[in-house]
């Protein structure tokens, strides 16, 4: 067997058989520690995979041999190739910041539990990113959909209302699994198919009343996975009441994989040719614009930090469907830089209150009063990050509000330009939520109240996670070139395939 | 003895020991003796490394040092002109004068905080070289909002309420118009040009007809934009920060910030619009009338307050807005008028800053109701203001005469002969304003704040002095001083400025 011939499938398959060993692991460090080498080795092969797309093209690997469109075939082109690395790095950051994080938080009987979902979560987020079948896409979205709804409840020991919440997602999540499914089966029955490029090809030309109601089931599917407004009132509370760390892995990676996929549906199976198309962008764009302001809003009056970066999260995903909806290639690739700079900062932010969670029990705004002193590390980090979310010159959130904004001028017309108007309003909206928590965080340490007591500083393990993540951010602020030419590459490449099936 | 390092090496040094010194000041925390001699020497060696800057500038040179790709096309680089060499020498050199003074103030009014004050301040002058430096619009954009980052924490200094809430408004005002107009501003420019370095004669020129509106629109974000020019309406930001302590309002809030301001409007309307491109188009006319109304507007508005360096902020709005005048008037004259009124403006002001910080030291006096008679116990104080207050109106022999000649000039030659009647009726206005202080505090009594002193009082003598410490007098000793000499050396001035307007 050729090592390099079955790198493709490497990334999904090696923390599919890792997760059911890691349940047999005893409690304690182990799992925590099997987990980590996981996610190191994953992230490792995803950049060498990453490497050879950008060099060789796109790859595609027939999987058990079975040769597409029978088997099911496995096909990394660079958007995916992207997306992938993207979400082995923040699982190669964020499991090793777990460790000390999960044993405050989480039953030390049931650690092999906890980190069997973590991976099979992970698992299933690489198979959506790689997969080229329809239908597998359906199969790895639950598999990590399940896991994440388990990982949710597991915040239960700090906080009942954990449960809730994961119910709520439940629900949420599989009403979309639902739709999604339905739309697939529709789109069955109109080509006889479920590989994407044979979709794709079936579809041209068709333009009837099945065609289009399974456009809309999975648009409508895929919108509540990924938060899109008015479908994301699961978000805050998952979130918010989820272990520290599963908030920082899924709050960089379960909504990008959905918008991915959602880029890839657009533009791949369905395509430019498909005469919904400007229809949906068009709503992508006001659910976008509407997502900005009013998730920024909500995020304004939230005392609860979590909370507020939840609701963060949702009105970051109106600036990615926002690029989306441009249909330009700056567009599309402004919306998938957001996508990994966005990663990058709220995995930042999210790690940080975690870092305060765990000290001080509490991730309501008084318990940051004072921060910059009590635990400076943590709060300078989490500031840095708060400006890149905020899109200060310098850091990571900048380059990808200026790509937004430039896509978005370049485009020309009255409706583009004032959108780029909008994100700005909307930026400002950011600015003054995380000023709120960074002047809290200045200010002297508090004298009365239930945070008075010292606290011993945050472990080196997870300070020095934060760290990583911090400097991805800074340094994709100063040299993000590279990052810009692969997503200008990836977004040509994956609108390209389009005009080569319309030509 | 300026030869010790290429122009190129002074640059990253200067930006860096204003750094290196900010880390000395942190671990001099329990010393203040070693943490403001390091604060000192910093100054010091900045200012060393900027004249060496300064002076290549002068034998023609213009380095250039590029540092990150942040973007294709856009970059974090430097790059220099003399308007640049121009501010980032004030701002070196009057950071000494202020840090001496800094000294003097901080000690004697007994803030707290004290490292924190002077760390942030040697970031504000990272910022404020950065600014000068920059090569392009990003770079420019970058080190703004570090600017207004960094001296944030040194506006709410006190910490209380009425600090907190003059922060607000500062950081709120001075970020908002950045994020939401500068930064589409900067876009659109890149869009429209592929680019946004700063090139003589303007980058907007063939890409963009005249007569579109789109000019007007782009002109108007960058105006308003740039908030820390403090053009009307976007001025009330300049008045709230005056909470902080006053070595940080005669600094930065009369000279780093607020000069960053109008020197990023200059730098805007000589290297990306052009000077010729903009007065074709006619945008220019419209903000000429907005700067006029600001420099009128203001002049009334700090007629009207009692509050001593509520008065001076607002006739900051009302000088910078000569600045904003002299970058649209977009002539030669003009230009050199405005650039001149940079430098002049710096030391005249903070002169007067200085004066009240003193007066505040000594006698804990705010109001300049207050101030009858205290120029019998201050009267070097008050001669000093006297001197700023004459160099602000623009009399000879003070430097701030210069700038409104040329802006007369430059407003003849743009054939707004309006203009040089509203310069004119400022001047009236300056007059009023700030000279009332200086008589007031001399000729009446103390306890009576109409009339002239009604009896004769007691001949004056020496001890009757009550003056501040000695550290917050020589600082504005020197800058009363530079008043004086830039009168006198104004021709070296234009022949260091006429690259701005086509001269060799």
């Amino acid at each position: 067997m050729d090592f390099i011939a079955q790198l493709p499938v490497l990334p999904v398959v090696l923390p599919f058989v890792a997760a059911p060993l890691c349940l047999l692991l005893p409690a304690g460090r182990a799992p925590w520690v099997w987990a980590t080498l996981v996610a190191w080795a994953t992230f490792a092969l995803s950049l060498i995979l990453l490497e050879q797309v950008w060099i060789n093209g796109t790859i595609s690997y027939a999987m058990g041999g079975w040769s597409a469109p029978m088997g099911i075939a496995y096909r990394i082109d660079l958007t995916n190739g992207m997306v992938l690395a993207l979400i082995s790095f923040v699982a190669a950051v964020v499991f090793p910041y777990a460790g000390p994080s999960v044993r405050d938080e989480i039953a030390h009987k049931q650690t092999p539990a906890f980190y069997t979902a973590l991976l099979l979560c992970f698992a299933g987020l690489i198979g959506v990113t790689i997969t080229g079948d329809a239908f597998n896409v359906f199969v790895f979205l639950e598999i990590s959909s399940l896991s994440t709804y388990v990982l949710v409840a597991m915040g239960a020991g700090r906080d009942r209302r954990a449960l809730t919440a994961a119910f709520n997602y439940l629900v949420m999540g599989t009403i979309g699994a639902t739709f999604f499914v339905i739309g697939l089966g529709l789109l069955y029955m109109a080509t006889g198919t479920l590989n994407m490029i044979d979709l794709h090809e079936r579809l041209v030309g068709q333009d009837n009343r099945v065609v289009k109601a399974a456009f809309a089931f999975i648009v409508t599917g895929l919108g509540l996975k990924l938060a899109m407004l008015p479908l994301h009132l699961w978000l805050p509370p998952a979130y918010s009441y989820a272990p520290s760390s599963i908030t920082a892995f899924l709050a960089a990676t379960a909504t990008k994989v959905a918008v991915y996929i959602m880029l890839r549906f657009l533009y791949t199976v369905f395509g430019f040719d498909f005469p919904f198309l400007s229809v949906a962008l068009d709503f992508f764009l006001i659910l976008g614009v509407a997502g900005m302001f009013v998730a920024s809003l909500a995020a304004m009056f939230q005392d609860d930090i979590k909370m507020m970066l939840a609701y963060s999260s949702v009105a970051q995903i109106g600036y990615m469907l926002l690029g989306i909806s441009l249909g330009t290639v700056d567009g599309v690739a402004a919306g998938l830089l957001h996508l990994v700079n966005h990663a990058f900062m709220k995995a930042a932010l999210f790690m940080a209150v975690g870092c305060v969670v765990l000290r001080l029990g509490s991730h309501q705004l008084s318990a940051f009063q004072g921060l910059a002193k009590r635990m400076p590390w943590t709060a300078w980090g989490m500031v840095i990050a708060a400006m890149s979310l905020a899109g200060i010159p310098g850091t990571a959130g900048f380059i990808s509000k200026f790509a937004l904004l430039q896509a978005s001028f370049d485009k020309g017309g009255l409706t583009p330009t004032i959108a780029g108007f909008l994100i700005v309003l909307s930026s400002l909206l950011a600015v003054v939520y995380l000023m709120r928590v960074v002047r809290v965080m200045l200010q002297p340490l508090p004298e009365s109240g239930p945070f008075t007591k010292p606290v011993v500083r945050p472990p080196l393990l997870m300070r020095v996670s934060l760290w990583v993540m911090v400097l991805a951010n800074i340094y994709f602020g100063l040299q993000g070139g590279g990052l810009i030419a692969l997503t200008r590459r990836a977004a040509s490449i994956l609108m390209g395939v389009d005009a080569g099936g319309a030509m | 003895m300026l030869g010790l390092f290429s122009p190129e090496e002074a640059m990253i040094y200067a930006l860096a020991a204003p750094l290196l010194g900010m880390l000395g000041i942190m671990l001099a925390d329990k010393a203040p003796n070693v943490r403001e001699g390091i604060t000192l020497i910093t100054a010091g060696v900045t200012f060393y490394l900027v004249l060496i800057v300064f002076n290549s500038v002068a034998q023609g040179a213009r380095p250039e040092v590029p540092l990150f790709e942040m973007m294709p096309g856009l970059s974090l680089s430097f790059k220099l002109e003399p308007l640049g060499a121009l501010f980032s020498l004030i701002a070196s050199g009057l950071w000494i004068v202020n840090s001496l003074y800094s000294i003097g103030y901080m000690r004697g009014t007994n803030e707290k905080h004290q490292t924190r004050f002077y760390m942030c301040f040697a970031l504000a002058i990272v910022a404020a070289l950065g600014i000068a430096w920059s090569a392009n619009l990003i770079t420019f954009f970058l080190f703004y909002e570090a600017l207004t980052l960094s001296t944030f924490l040194l506006v709410t200094h006190k910490g209380d309420e009425k600090a907190m809430r003059g922060g607000n408004i500062y950081l709120g005002i001075l970020m908002g118009t950045s994020i939401a107009l500068l930064l589409p501003a900067i876009v659109l420019t890149y869009v429209l040009t592929g680019g946004g370095d700063f090139t003589e004669g303007g980058i907007l020129a063939g890409s963009l007809d005249e007569h579109s509106w789109v000019v007007m629109g782009l002109l108007a974000l960058y105006m308003f934009g740039i908030g820390k020019a403090a053009l009307m309406p976007i001025h009330s930001w300049l008045p709230n920060a005056m909470v902080a302590p006053t070595p940080v309002s005669a600094f930065l809030h009369a000279v780093a910030v607020v000069k960053a301001g109008v020197f990023g409007v200059m730098k805007v309307a000589l290297y990306i619009f052009g000077t010729d491109f903009l007065s074709q188009s006619g945008a220019n006319i419209a903000f000429i009338w907005i700067a006029a109304l600001s420099i009128l507007l203001a002049s009334a508005i700090a007629m009207a307050q009692d509050n001593l360096k509520a008065r001076l902020a607002y006739s900051t709005v009302s000088q910078l807005a000569y600045i904003s005048l002299g970058a649209m008037l977009a002539n030669s004259m003009g230009v050199m008028g405005g650039s001149m009124q940079i430098a002049m403006h710096a030391l005249g002001k903070m002169t007067l800053f200085m004066c009240a910080g003193a007066i505040y030291v000594a006698h804990h006096k705010t109001l300049v109701s207050e101030m009858s008679g205290l120029g019998r116990k201050m009267p070097i104080t008050f001669g000093l203001f006297f001197i700023g207050a004459l160099s602000i109106i623009g009399l000879p022999p003070m430097g701030g005469m210069w700038p409104k000649f040329f802006l007369m000039v430059g407003a003849a030659d743009a054939g707004q002969l309006a203009i040089i009647f509203v310069l004119a009726l400022s001047s009236v206005l300056n007059v009023i304003y700030l000279l009332s202080i200086p008589i007031k505090a001399f000729y009446m009594a103390p306890d009576n704040h109409h009339g002239l002193a009604e009896i004769e009082p007691p001949p004056w003598r020496w001890s009757d002095r009550e003056e501040a410490p000695f550290l917050c007098l020589l600082p504005p000793l020197l800058t009363a001083v530079g008043t004086i000499a830039l009168f006198f050396l104004v021709g070296d001035l234009y022949k260091f400025l006429s690259p701005l307007i086509g001269g060799a």
